[in-house]
């Protein structure tokens, strides 16, 4: 039994380091790849269960990748399954930011690097622009005037009002939690 | 002390980026920009470019980032901490409360309003770091002088790459960087 649990903490550990030292492109690539070892490659959680467990590692706060190692660890070992998948999920980019970090006063002040930098920063505006615009017309697609105007509203209170972001994130979380009561009691009395 | 400041800013970091990636993103501007002057905005949009160049999340990466630049490794460990912990905290206790007893309609329906509240706040920094981009020293300003033409440029150009080419995104940030490198490099030979 101990064997078999010590096997798991460490399959845990070593898939999500590998994961996270060689994903790039973010959170839900990482959370489909973890999909793809514990469902498709192990067999230690059934699709449907895990559909649920991505949805509460997107639900939650804090980077998906490391939410999708957390449900997973729960899932298969509890509470030390927790702590091995988080380590396992954060080690990587701790290591190469710290390594970066370290660099990075005397790379900016190469002209070269700098440029290279400089120049990365416009296409990564494009980036930024290219997700932003993806996101707003799934919102907008949905047709949901209420939503159209809270985006429209929290991006004025933001940029204009300079509102505290937490504060934004709090009153909007009110409100849907309010929707979402009244739905479902609209969906009951019907 | 500084190790408390950090742990507590990327707690709350932590605790309300909801909807992944980028949703931190506003967040960290406000803490380590606004409230706590630990970075510039230009570092800040640097920062941005970095963690998109490496694997990981972007909280993990900032906290790591400002962490050392700030206090050091003790700095980074603080920092990442308390970027993890309301993850570690709310993830389990959902995944507990959903091993007891299932559901989860009632959460998801209350994230449905959240979503555009988050991506209004995705675009406002993005703002930030194309003002960073476009403009010497990071404040908007109509003065020709002040004004990065090419930036412009790379940013349309870049648009059009991963919006109508789908190139990606990794290789159309390096191809920008590489022909601003080019060109400092072209006007160091000349000059």
């Amino acid at each position: 039994m101990g064997q078999a649990k010590r096997n798991v903490l460490l399959r845990l550990f070593a898939s999500t380091l590998y994961l996270s030292t060689f994903t790039f492109g973010g959170g839900y690539v990482i959370v489909s790849l973890l999909k793809n070892k514990f469902v498709d490659q192990y067999h230690w959680i059934d699709e449907e269960e895990m559909l649920d467990l991505v949805a509460i590692a997107q639900s939650s706060p804090g980077a998906i990748a490391v939410n999708g190692a957390i449900v997973v660890g729960f899932k298969l070992a509890g509470l030390p399954g927790v702590l091995v998948s988080v380590l396992g999920a954060v080690l990587p980019p701790m290591v190469i930011l710290s390594l970066i970090s370290l660099c990075y006063s005397s790379f900016s002040a190469n002209p070269y690097a700098a440029a290279m930098l400089g120049g990365m920063k416009a296409g990564v505006g494009a980036v930024i622009v290219s997700v932003v615009y993806d996101m707003g017309k799934t919102v907008a697609d949905t047709g949901d005037r209420i939503n159209i105007l809270i985006m429209a509203a929290a991006f004025c209170a933001a940029y204009f009002l300079h509102v505290n972001v937490i504060w934004i994130i709090l009153v909007t979380a009110a409100f849907g939690a309010i929707r979402a009561v009244l739905s479902v009691r609209k969906g009951e009395d019907a | 002390m500084i190790c408390l400041q950090l742990f507590l800013s990327f707690l709350q970091i932590g605790a309300f980026s909801f909807g992944g990636g980028y949703a931190a993103m506003p967040l960290i501007e406000e803490q380590v920009i606004t409230i706590h002057q630990w970075i510039t905005a230009d570092t800040f949009a640097d920062l941005v470019t970095i963690a998109e160049m490496t694997p990981g999340p972007i909280a993990i990466n900032a906290a790591t980032f400002v962490g050392t630049q700030v206090a050091g490794t003790s700095g980074a460990i603080a920092a990442t901490l308390g970027c993890i912990l309301p993850s570690c905290v709310f993830v389990t206790l959902l995944a507990f409360l959903y091993t007891r007893f299932r559901g989860l309609s009632l959460l998801q329906k209350t994230l449905a309003s959240l979503r555009p509240a988050v991506v209004a706040m995705i675009a406002k920094a993005g703002v930030t770091i194309l003002i960073s981009a476009f403009f010497v020293g990071g404040v908007i300003s109509a003065e020709p002088a002040q004004i990065n033409l090419r930036m412009i440029c790379y940013f349309a150009v870049a648009l059009l790459l991963l919006r109508r080419a789908k190139f990606h995104p990794i290789l159309v940030m390096v191809l920008c960087g590489v022909c601003e490198t080019l060109v400092c490099a072209a006007t160091r030979l000349m000059g």
